[in-house]
């Protein structure tokens, strides 16, 4: 199932956020979004899985969702969002009660999610005992449990530590590797979108526009930690968006 | 290490921290129970105007042995119990509607902020013409007296849930009704379990209000008649058991907020 947006553009009353904005998320392919703060690429992710309308143009979901999935469009929150009166297990089974998948045919999604993130000794623990990326790695083992065609991931590394991020990168690349996903990933750091994006969307300031989008051709499982064609991209990428973040930086906002 | 004189670094970091001591709150009580004991006796304080602690307790045990304690004791926990079950769980109702729907909050607020200042003593005579002088106006009363508290304190509840959770059971496709009962009514419940202790203590001062009139049993109606006897003994138990209610109460809902609320850090 890939994703089309076209002609997105929206404005929260007087102030322009985004203006018409085309891209293509094709199956299989990691899409990073990146551009200064508040040039609306959360809002867009939010447009992409129908939680706001724009006010012009259309998200268009092409082909029909795998067999199987329960959830096509899902999200992976930058605050988790877990339910803290519910143990790691009652949030996974949270989104499938919905679905009418309770008893032994939950417990073994469940079981296989959550070995797939490495919690399988978690099961019963509260979020409130769990570090912040254990937490992330709940949200990430509830997000396939849904078995999803898209993967809408908002900042999902943003409110870690910065060793954390680097170990669930780890993850979420040996995730893709062993059976790969689509994903919208918003971002505000280079150094991520560079290492997880297949294709990187480089927004400009309000009125968000696509500046530029920049291919990676190389494989996930290849890149590494500092690796110098990427510290390459990244560094373009980032003189690009010096000049636009410094505006962005400096605009006084009236909301 | 170099001749610089060194001083230890000042500790400036204590305080505002306060912790629940073990036996200071009874502590209390008993030493307050003792200076009275202790006045009475000696005669510094009179005896017509505070009863002496022990001829309390005697009063309390004849009360007891006579089996008048239950008489009155029954119709009142009784009443309390109907009434605040009324009020409590149609003022939660009213309150999550209030916390859900436009329409219902805007007509329902000014509604509720009107009726929350009026003391529904007040309106005793009232509830009498509309549900007679029997059990139903006391159960009326005592409703009534808990539901505005509670609707309050309910959809402020509401209101305070974290959003970011709503939106994420939309997010997974979550039914309407699923996002209620599974995200909004355990994430409000923090708030309505603390709205429940304003209420139950209005609930037992309205209590005794209600039995002030017309009841012939009830702890009201025995505060009144010993009230109007001047018989400062029985006032005295009266108070204390009603004292007693209320400390009892409050341990409850302390249990069903450790029971119910575990999950909070």
């Amino acid at each position: 199932m890939d994703i089309h947006l076209d002609g997105i553009s929206h404005s929260y009353g007087t102030t322009e956020v985004l203006r018409d904005i085309s891209l293509e998320v094709q199956s299989g392919q990691i899409v990073c979004l990146v551009g200064p703060s508040g040039c609306g690429k959360s809002t867009l992710l939010r447009f992409l899985g129908g939680l706001e309308r724009p006010d012009r143009g259309r998200v268009l979901q092409v082909g029909a969702p795998p067999e199987g999935c329960l959830n096509p469009l899902t999200y992976i929150f930058q605050d988790f969002a877990l339910l803290p009166w519910r143990s790691v297990r009652g949030n996974i089974s949270l989104v499938l009660e919905d679905h009418g998948i309770r008893g032994a045919e939950a417990e073994e999604i469940i079981a296989d999610v959550l070995a797939r993130t490495r919690l399988t000794d978690f099961a019963d623990a509260l979020p409130k005992q769990l570090s912040g990326g254990m937490k992330q790695r709940v949200a990430i083992a509830r997000a396939l449990a849904v078995r999803p065609a898209v993967m809408l991931m908002d900042e999902p590394l943003s409110s870690l530590d910065s060793q954390t991020r680097e170990l669930l990168m780890d993850d979420l690349i040996a995730l893709w590797s062993r059976q790969p996903f689509t994903a919208v990933y918003v971002t505000h750091n280079l150094a991520e979108a560079v290492r997880l994006g297949h294709k990187i969307v480089v927004l400009s300031r309000r009125p968000g526009q696509v500046r530029d989008v920049v291919s990676i051709a190389k494989p996930l499982a290849e890149r590494g930690y500092g690796d110098a064609d990427l510290e390459a991209t990244q560094k373009h990428l980032w003189s690009m968006m010096r000049d636009e973040a410094r505006a962005a930086d400096q605009e006084l906002i009236n909301v | 290490m170099s001749d610089t004189p060194a001083s230890e670094v000042r500790f400036r970091g204590g305080g505002f921290a306060p912790a629940s001591r073990r036996w200071v709150g009874a502590g209390v009580f008993v030493v307050l129970i003792l200076v009275m004991e202790w006045g009475t006796r000696a005669g510094w304080i009179s005896a017509l105007s505070l009863p002496r602690p022990s001829d309390v307790l005697v009063t309390f045990g004849e009360l007891w042995q006579s089996g008048l304690l239950f008489k009155h004791l029954g119709p009142s926990l009784s009443r309390l119990f109907f009434g605040a079950l009324i009020g409590v769980s149609v003022g939660i109702s009213v309150g999550i509607l209030i916390g859900l729907f436009s329409y219902i909050r805007s007509g329902m607020v000014p509604l509720v902020a009107a009726i929350f200042p009026i003391p529904k003593i007040a309106l005793l005579p009232l509830f009498v013409i509309w549900f007679g002088i029997g059990e139903g106006s006391k159960y009326a009363l005592i409703a009534f007296g808990t539901f505005t508290p509670t609707v309050v304190a309910t959809y402020g509840a509401v209101d305070n849930v974290d959003r970011s959770l709503i939106r994420m059971g939309q997010s997974f496709g979550l039914s309407w009704f699923s996002i209620v009962r599974k995200i909004v009514l355990p994430g409000a419940m923090p708030g309505i379990l603390s709205g429940l202790r304003i209420s139950l203590a209005i609930a037992i001062i309205l209590l005794v209000a209600a039995e002030m009139l017309g009841a012939q049993y009830g702890i009201g109606a025995y505060i009144l008649e010993a009230g109007s006897l001047y018989d400062l003994e029985r006032l005295f138990a009266g108070v204390v058991i009603l004292s007693l209610l209320g400390v009892l109460m409050s341990a409850v809902i302390g249990m069903v907020e450790r029971r119910l609320l575990s999950w909070r850090s």
